[in-house]
């Protein structure tokens, strides 16, 4: 069994599920209710996505532990019985062993600031999950396939509303500079490969043209600079968190464990 | 004679309260002054060749987002297939205090059913 596909299998699982808890976090709480339910339903989206990846990611794992084949180093994240599912995966890894880039785990901030990272993140998961439909591995593929489509959507309200933003009245526009502020240096890490992720065969770096192209054009559009010569964050790939990560992790994984295996 | 014509909005909210024109979304700071959100009604086609169907109505600042709101409002369940939206203001209603001559005439006029001829099975539903 390949280790490399399993840890690029949980770096896109992760990725999708922080974003999603970070979503969440606004349901009860969006600017006006018609927001509130567009971006819970992204959250949703995101969080079917992740449990796709750790479905499989888990069947791997499984798999890689029948007696006779190699064993991989093991990702965490063991459950009853030794046994990885996608449970497991999401409530028992700990911080380090999440591989989620940096730019998903930044607060919420205000409107402007959950936007933009919505949009910077969205953009360059479709290029992703555009490319990862041709993947040799098959169950890969077909995810990527089943979430194009919501990504597609994702991607088309994050930029009307950063456009909205940007070229709406001086205080979005303000909002929105300071957005980009916070969060343009944790965007250089989505295009340099991990390890795991040239093991597995996939190029991250060549998705940068274009995610610079199509995030170009929207800042246009919405009267907003592209940062340059922005000295760029890394880690989050490999395990090494912001501060936040840990507050996500205790928010997302307290039920599990305090009250191991508790079920509704 | 001259006859006076008096618009009635959906709803038969009084014109001053109408939608589309200056609806403030419930006391929330975070929109500021400038917080007028233009209400909209939403219709939605459950299935191909069936009609699009009243659903309710919503804010948005635009028909671009108004149809995005309702595909996250309406649609979420597999509700449809194809949505319409239109400004509320652009509705026009009957007068519910006409009511009267509008519609209680048709009351006792049973024969315009078509439910005095036998139609042959073959006919089905009509």
């Amino acid at each position: 069994m390949n280790p490399s596909l399993i840890n690029y299998t949980l770096h896109l699982a992760d990725n999708a599920l922080i974003l999603a808890q970070r979503n969440a976090e606004w349901c009860g709480h969006g600017p006006i209710l018609e927001q509130d339910i567009a971006i819970t339903n992204i959250s949703l989206d995101l969080l079917g996505q992740s449990r796709n990846f750790y479905q499989y990611a888990a069947q791997l794992i499984n798999d890689s532990k029948i007696p006779g084949s190699s064993t991989a180093p093991a990702p965490g994240g063991e459950g009853v019985g030794g046994e990885a599912s996608e449970d497991s995966l999401a409530y028992l890894r700990t911080e380090r062993e999440f591989k989620n880039c940096l730019l998903v785990e930044q607060p919420n901030g205000d409107w402007a600031q959950t936007i933009l990272r919505q949009f910077l993140v969205s953009a360059w998961q479709y290029l992703l999950y555009e490319k990862l439909v041709h993947n040799s591995d098959e169950q890969i593929a077909a995810i990527a396939a089943k979430s194009l489509k919501e990504v597609t959507y994702h991607q088309r309200w994050s930029s009307e509303w950063v456009i909205r933003l940007g070229d709406g009245t001086a205080e979005s526009h303000e909002r929105m500079l300071k957005a980009i502020d916070e969060l343009w240096q944790y965007t250089g890490e989505l295009f340099i490969a991990a390890d795991y992720e040239t093991a597995a065969g996939f190029d991250t770096a060549s998705l940068k043209d274009s995610w610079l192209k199509k995030v170009t054009a929207v800042f246009e559009e919405a009267t907003l600079p592209v940062p340059e010569k922005v000295f760029m964050q890394t880690g989050g790939k490999q395990g090494v968190h912001t501060e936040y990560m840990g507050y996500i992790l205790a928010d997302l994984q307290y039920l599990q464990r305090t009250y191991p295996g508790a079920s509704w | 004679m001259s006859f006076q014509f008096r618009k009635h909005y959906y709803g038969d909210i009084p014109e001053d309260n109408a939608g589309g024109t200056e609806i403030k979304p419930a006391s929330n700071p975070s929109l500021g002054s400038g917080g007028t959100w233009p209400l909209w009604e939403v219709f939605v086609r459950s299935k191909q060749g069936l009609d699009h169907k009243h659903v309710g109505s919503l804010h948005a600042t635009d028909a671009v987002m108004a149809i995005e709101n309702a595909r996250d409002v309406y649609t979420r369940r597999q509700e449809g297939v194809s949505i319409w939206v239109v400004e509320s203001k652009y509705i026009t209603a009957s007068n519910p205090d006409e009511a009267g001559e509008l519609y209680e005439p048709a009351a006792d006029k049973i024969y315009r059913h078509p439910t005095f001829y036998d139609l042959p099975d073959e006919v089905g539903h009509m």
